[in-house]
């Protein structure tokens, strides 16, 4: 069952680059195309960074591998042009239900408020969201991925990096200004450095299988503890596409991984879970997993995301929606300090955010491991305490962790202008801005991020006077009209409000009236110019 | 008189539990008893109110015929 089998294949392609006498030089090549790299390298194309992508294999295999793409990552991807088929394909929820053995616990919805483009959460084999990343990135003609190119050397120099990279062809040179480094887990850019990637070793091992039937559960997240189908563990069961649901067993620290596997342990487990045989195992393995990341993002001129800069356990969908969070942060960041329009200071508020991104998410999915996977006697008394507790005091219930689903970070960040009123409603300095209907300026129904883009953009509440100046501005009621007040409402917009937008949809400044001044002020720190600078 | 709120109450209760968990780490099953035992006790008298005490002692009771099953 570990043998992958091949679901898309791509060609390898001789460039140009490797008949050169001396190196080609590129503004940015992104290392390994799963998911963080292949948005990367897009978001970079987009904003009109030519863009290399290497990667040492030349297919997608089966195995699902991430499954959960939350609210934030599908905006991210609508953006990158990719949201469409993925939608289209994935399974949409948002109800969640957590059992202890017959019983409910409780039941929770991800998004108890309409107005939104995205919903909560789709469901969707990883292999599918990279095949249309990967058809997204063929169409852009500034990006120029190269399969079977394996990096296998790398040398540091002041201005940039020089990769030695192995094809079938043998090897060729090339140069870079930056790198991004979306290897993975196992990223050899990180051991190229020799970074520490430090953190938290859990012991105890899960099975996790993919399993093809036709079911009757619902298209929601049911967790177990202590089921009756698998005494005193937990369990996970979760609807993919094409009649494929996810299974996720707890085995305990002493479970012999190999042994788990066979089939004859394996498929009497499953149905018992399920209650019927009528299925076929798609896929499985038996892991453990670790939290861990680097100490820093940002090396000089290579720049780790994803998998290869930190990892989580699986609870809480935090791997790959954290990964393509941090490919969104630096892809701005980096096109501007490529075309010398921001210092490359801007790159260490990458590091910055994202690294409080990564121990954000790495707090949540610690202690839902710890909650999950009780380590002593004395941790599984708590644990069963709550679970006892929580049929009957509501604080108990709200302690009950079977996994804090992914939610994107509020940067506290000096790219943020410091609000210097009150403001109610969604919309919070450092966040991505809540999305709302409106209509366009021809009187078209268009979403709020829809009509940002990936654009810097000031949005104007008039008030009488003049819109103010900035690179591209939206003036609601003209070329935003907010029909049924979410915008007003999530942005607490009276007239003259005024918010600055990053070109990552995060807010960066407000004011109810603003002065030019200010606005200068806030966008030249938004890019990190710092004030008084330059 | 003051009545036992079993409401959620910490900003962020999965923080709250884990320094639960993290004060029993590396401890042996009779130390952890111990330091529940003080732990209970610190609370209490912080509490300070019998009445909620009594109605404490009588929900941790209600819950632990469910403890006692699940343990089983």
């Amino acid at each position: 069952m570990n043998t992958r089998k091949i679901l898309f294949q791509f060609g390898y392609r001789r460039s140009a680059d490797q008949d050169r006498p001396s190196p080609a030089r590129h503004p940015v090549i992104v290392v390994g195309a799963g998911p963080v790299g292949l948005c990367a390298a897009i978001d970079l194309a987009q904003r009109g960074v030519p863009v290399v992508l290497l990667d040492d294999a030349d297919r997608i295999g089966e195995g699902s591998r991430g499954i959960c793409y939350a609210k934030r990552t599908l905006e991210i991807l609508d953006r990158l042009g990719v949201a469409g088929s993925c939608l289209e394909k994935g399974v949409t929820w948002k109800l969640g239900k957590v059992f202890q053995r017959d019983d409910q616990l409780y039941a929770f919805d991800l998004l108890p408020e309409d107005g939104h483009k995205m919903p909560a959460f789709i469901n969707l084999q990883q292999y599918y969201l990279e095949h249309a990343l990967v058809e997204r990135a063929a169409e852009l003609p500034g990006l120029d991925l190269r399969w079977r190119n394996k990096v296998i050397g790398l040398k540091r120099r002041n201005d940039g990096v020089t990769l030695t990279i192995e094809t079938p062809d043998g090897s060729y040179d090339l140069d870079a200004d930056w790198v991004v480094a979306a290897d993975g887990a196992r990223s050899s850019l990180r051991g190229f450095l020799g970074l520490d990637f430090k953190g938290e070793v859990f012991e105890d091992r899960f099975l996790i299988a993919d399993v093809k039937m036709k079911g009757d559960f619902p298209p929601e997240r049911w967790f177990w503890f202590d089921p009756p189908f698998h005494s005193g563990r937990s369990a996970l069961l979760h609807k993919q596409p094409d009649d494929v649901w996810r299974i996720d067993l707890q085995l305990g620290p002493d479970a012999d991984a190999k042994a788990e596997q066979a089939p004859e342990r394996v498929i009497p487990r499953l149905r018992q879970m399920l209650g019927h045989d009528a299925f076929t195992l798609e896929w499985m393995s038996v892991y453990t997993f670790q939290c861990r990341r680097l100490e820093r993002f940002v090396h000089g001129r290579v720049i780790f995301a994803g998998d290869a800069a930190h990892q989580v356990s699986p609870f809480g969908a935090r791997g790959a929606n954290s990964g393509i969070q941090d490919a969104e942060n630096l892809a701005w960041k980096l096109a501007l300090v490529v075309k010398g329009e921001a210092p490359a200071a801007l790159l260490d508020t990458y590091d910055l955010e994202r690294s409080a991104a990564a121990d954000e998410n790495i707090g949540h999915s610690t202690r839902s491991t710890d909650f999950i996977a009780p380590r002593s006697t004395q941790e599984l008394r708590f644990r069963n305490a709550i679970l006892a507790l929580a049929r009957h005091a509501p604080f108990a219930k709200r302690m009950v962790n079977s996994g804090r689903l992914s939610m994107p970070s509020t940067y506290e960040t000096p790219l943020s202008t410091p609000d210097c009123v009150s403001w109610s409603g969604s919309a919070s300095l450092g966040a991505p801005l809540p999305d709302a209907p409106m209509r366009n300026g021809k009187g078209q129904p268009i979403w709020l991020l829809e009509a940002l883009g990936g654009e810097e953009t000031l949005i104007h509440v008039p008030n009488g006077g003049p819109p103010p100046a900035g690179h591209r501005v939206l003036v609601i009621g003209k070329d935003l009209v907010d029909e049924d007040g979410f915008f007003t409402q999530r942005f607490d917009a009276t007239p003259g409000s005024t918010y600055l937008v990053r070109p990552d949809q995060h807010l960066a400044a407000r004011w109810r009236h603003a002065e030019t001044a200010q606005i200068e002020q806030a966008t030249r720190r938004m890019r990190g110019f710092e004030e008084g600078n330059a | 008189m003051m009545a036992l709120v079993t409401e959620s109450r910490f900003p962020d209760p999965d923080r709250a539990y884990r320094a639960l968990i993290e004060a029993h780490r590396g401890l042996s099953d009779e130390e952890s008893a111990a330091l529940n035992t003080s732990l209970v006790l610190i609370l209490a008298n912080h509490i300070g109110d019998p009445a909620v005490l009594q109605q404490a002692l009588a929900l941790a009771k209600q819950s632990l015929v469910q403890t006692n099953s699940t343990s089983g």
